[in-house]
């Protein structure tokens, strides 16, 4: 999950990271209050989890808490790349005297986690590591050690820090550390990192992606989960503890295992060029035991769904059998009654392949089709959606 | 032959007496796996009872420890099936007691778990310098050499033996491609997982099907996220004289949506299936649009000729 600027700021100044004062506002009101409670120069930001706000105008300096008001105002309800802004930061000015890159994150080739540091920050890193990569220090460590005094002087050494400017940054960059460790984050980035005019060291700028897989053992994270911005239709399908990603296409999929209907994604896809471009509706892994309520709950989403046409079963009944797969698709019908508007086609293999389409062929739905292979039933299901 | 798992390796399950464990553990004797025990260190001393592929009931010991199991039974792989939760400190007893294989089952561990675990057993070096332990996955289904062994969760009986060797990120995805080629057979079939950290990579399988006399072709199946797809087909190019040839799924998948998989990801222009296919195909990887058309290229390529009516 990846956080808000606000919501990284806050866990810096949890893990001891200096940092500025920063309140969250979602009304221009608010947004005032806020100034006024930080006095001074304020810098008024957009939150929003893409790059690129302020070129887009979603960063404004304000002067006075009327200016900030004024700001909120036209930044809050801005689209920036397809994302509402719906709130902003109320970020307190920095005299910023010179600006650094730094970054923690995992390495996925490695398989260790990758420091990167650079005297240049404030730009596009992105730009930096292709036009000049000898700016940008990149030092892997072991996750089993972390970032120690040791380390974190030499990541500084590395990006061609002074003797004299090595141990104020080593001590941010080691609190950084703790704050990736602790909070189980996969990426932290401080971009700016920036030196004030007095010498301080200051996290301007965070950005966080925290590992949903360590939930349990991180119980506040389920609030930084924002629910606003999150689609109905997925919301529900995670209340119902279903694998579930909204797409945009007209054929709804539901599967086993997160690689086959990844596949059934692109071949209906596929099969849709000739049904006048229909497209996928959504990613719907049901997992491997696929009881009749997890089948009928994943239907019961896909067709809450008004832009779905069909929907395509594609099961490959391995630790499943594909019987007991067949009497879930029957029952999910029963349960859905009415409910069950659209037609389906379904497509089995595997293990009990035999008697699965019996149980189908006996049950008779006049919405269900049987299809023998995963392309024949992705032709059909883009055919039924293009009519 | 085979690839890190034949008829001779005895296998331990850590977490035999949970649901998951207790469940594949009789699967896998099914299979003809010569499992050998269990470790649970609360029902340490205790048996659990289960029936082998001949139909005769096994009583199988429940060590308290991996590096007792091990002592007791000379067990060389251990297939972990414990909860998220404690999936790190079971890797980490396995590693530390020296086990030759380490096949983490488990889905939803903490990325943060796996790095740690997996730096952890490069630190433990054999006399050739080389890490005693080899893990499979996270978040995989396991190996399987057909009429051999399973460690792990991939239905036996999909296949037999032959001479295709598979590695592939995805469980299921893994089933349908052996079934797409079960009248060939496969030498073995490896689930690497689609976490971030894994420990065994494509590349790491490719290595092992290139050196075994048994896998005529190899298949390997990618999907989007990260880099190994990239890395195996320079590895490929430079390095693997055995016909391969390769699927990427999630072409459909928009940009910053997980797909199941905590590591399918696109994230930028980095990990999508266009750039993973190209870079397959640049190394002379035929890539298929989708499971049957990689199944056709496959048996274009596969240097025993298949008497139609075999298919």
């Amino acid at each position: 999950m990846d956080l808000y600027e606000y919501q990284a700021r806050d866990l810096f100044e949890a893990h001891g990271v200096p940092v500025l004062a920063g309140i969250v506002a979602q009304t221009p009101e608010e947004a005032k209050a806020a100034a006024e409670q930080i006095g001074g120069v304020v810098v008024v930001k957009a939150q929003v989890k893409v790059g690129g706000r302020g070129k887009a105008g979603g960063v404004k300096l304000a002067k006075t808490a009327d200016e900030a008001y004024e700001h909120a105002k036209a930044i809050l309800g801005m689209d920036i790349k397809g994302h509402t802004v719906h709130r902003v930061m109320i970020a307190q000015g920095a005299d910023i005297a010179e600006e650094y890159y730094f970054s923690i994150l995992l390495d996925r080739a490695n398989r260790d986690y990758l420091a990167m540091c650079s005297k240049e920050g404030g730009v596009e890193i992105e730009q930096l590591a292709e036009e000049r990569p000898e700016a940008l220090a990149r030092v892997n460590f072991d996750p089993n050690t972390g970032i120690d005094a040791g380390k974190a002087a030499e990541i500084a050494e590395q990006a061609g820090f002074s003797a004299d400017e090595v141990p104020a940054l080593a001590e941010v960059f080691q609190q950084l550390w703790t704050a990736f460790s602790q909070e189980d984050a996969t990426l932290v980035e401080v971009n700016p990192l920036v030196k004030t005019g007095e010498g301080t060291i200051i996290a301007l700028d965070g950005k966080v992606t925290v590992d949903e897989n360590a939930d349990f053992r991180q119980p506040g994270h389920a609030e930084l989960v924002d629910e606003q911005a999150e689609d109905p239709l997925e919301a529900k399908a995670k209340a119902n503890d279903l694998n579930y990603v909204k797409l945009d296409g007209e054929v709804g999929i539901i599967g086993n295992g997160a690689g086959l209907v990844m596949s059934t994604l692109d071949v209906v896809a596929y099969a849709g060029e000739a049904h006048n471009g229909v497209k996928p509706a959504n990613f719907l892994d049901i997992g491997g035991g696929a009881s009749a309520e997890v089948m009928a709950n994943g239907l019961d989403v896909i067709l809450g769904d008004d832009q779905v046409k069909s929907v395509f079963v594609n099961v490959f009944g391995g630790i499943t059998a594909c019987d007991a797969v067949a009497n879930g698709i029957v029952k999910a019908l029963e349960i859905l009654g009415e409910a069950a508007t659209k037609p389906l086609v379904v497509r089995l293999d595997g293990n009990s392949v035999e008697e699965g389409r019996r149980i189908l062929r006996e049950a008779d739905h006049p919405l269900v089709t049987l299809a023998t292979s995963m392309d024949e039933g992705a032709d059909k299901a883009a055919e039924l959606a293009n009519k | 032959m085979a690839i890190f798992l034949n008829k001779d390796s005895k296998v331990i399950v850590q977490g035999i007496t949970g649901g998951e464990g207790s469940k594949h553990t009789a699967r896998m004797l099914l299979a003809g796996t010569n499992i050998v025990g269990g470790v649970n260190a609360r029902k340490a001393g205790t048996t659990v009872t289960h029936t082998d592929q001949h139909g005769d009931e096994v009583e199988l010991p429940v060590f308290g420890s991996v590096s007792e199991a091990m002592e007791k039974t000379g067990a060389d792989v251990s297939v972990v099936f414990v909860p998220p939760k404690f999936a790190k400190d079971a890797a980490v007893e396995a590693i530390d007691a020296g086990i030759g294989l380490l096949v983490v089952i488990t889905e939803g561990i903490p990325v943060q778990d796996s790095a740690e675990f997996y730096n952890y057993s490069l630190t433990k070096t054999g006399a050739d310098g080389k890490p005693v332990t080899r893990i499979l996955g996270p978040n995989c289904p396991g190996i399987i050499t057909p009429g051999e062994s399973l460690a792990g969760i991939t239905p036996a009986n999909i296949t037999g033996k032959g001479g295709v060797g598979l590695v592939s990120k995805s469980g299921t995805l893994t089933y349908q491609m052996m079934y797409e080629l079960r009248d060939l057979g496969f030498s073995t079939s490896i689930g690497i997982g689609g976490d971030p950290v894994i420990g065994t990579t494509h590349i790491d399988a490719l290595e092992a099907f290139e050196n075994d006399p048994e896998t005529k072709a190899i298949v390997m199946i990618g999907e989007i996220g990260g880099d190994a797809e990239e890395r195996a087909a320079e590895y490929i190019k430079a390095n693997v004289t055995k016909p391969v040839v390769g699927y990427v799924a999630g072409f459909t998948a928009p940009e910053g949506k997980t797909m199941g998989h905590a590591g399918a990801i696109v994230s930028g222009s980095s990990g999508t299936a266009e750039a993973k296919k190209e870079a397959l195909e640049a190394a002379g990887v035929k890539v298929g649009k989708t499971p049957s058309e990689t199944a056709h290229l496959l048996r274009e390529v596969y240097p025993v000729a298949v008497e139609p009516s075999a298919l």
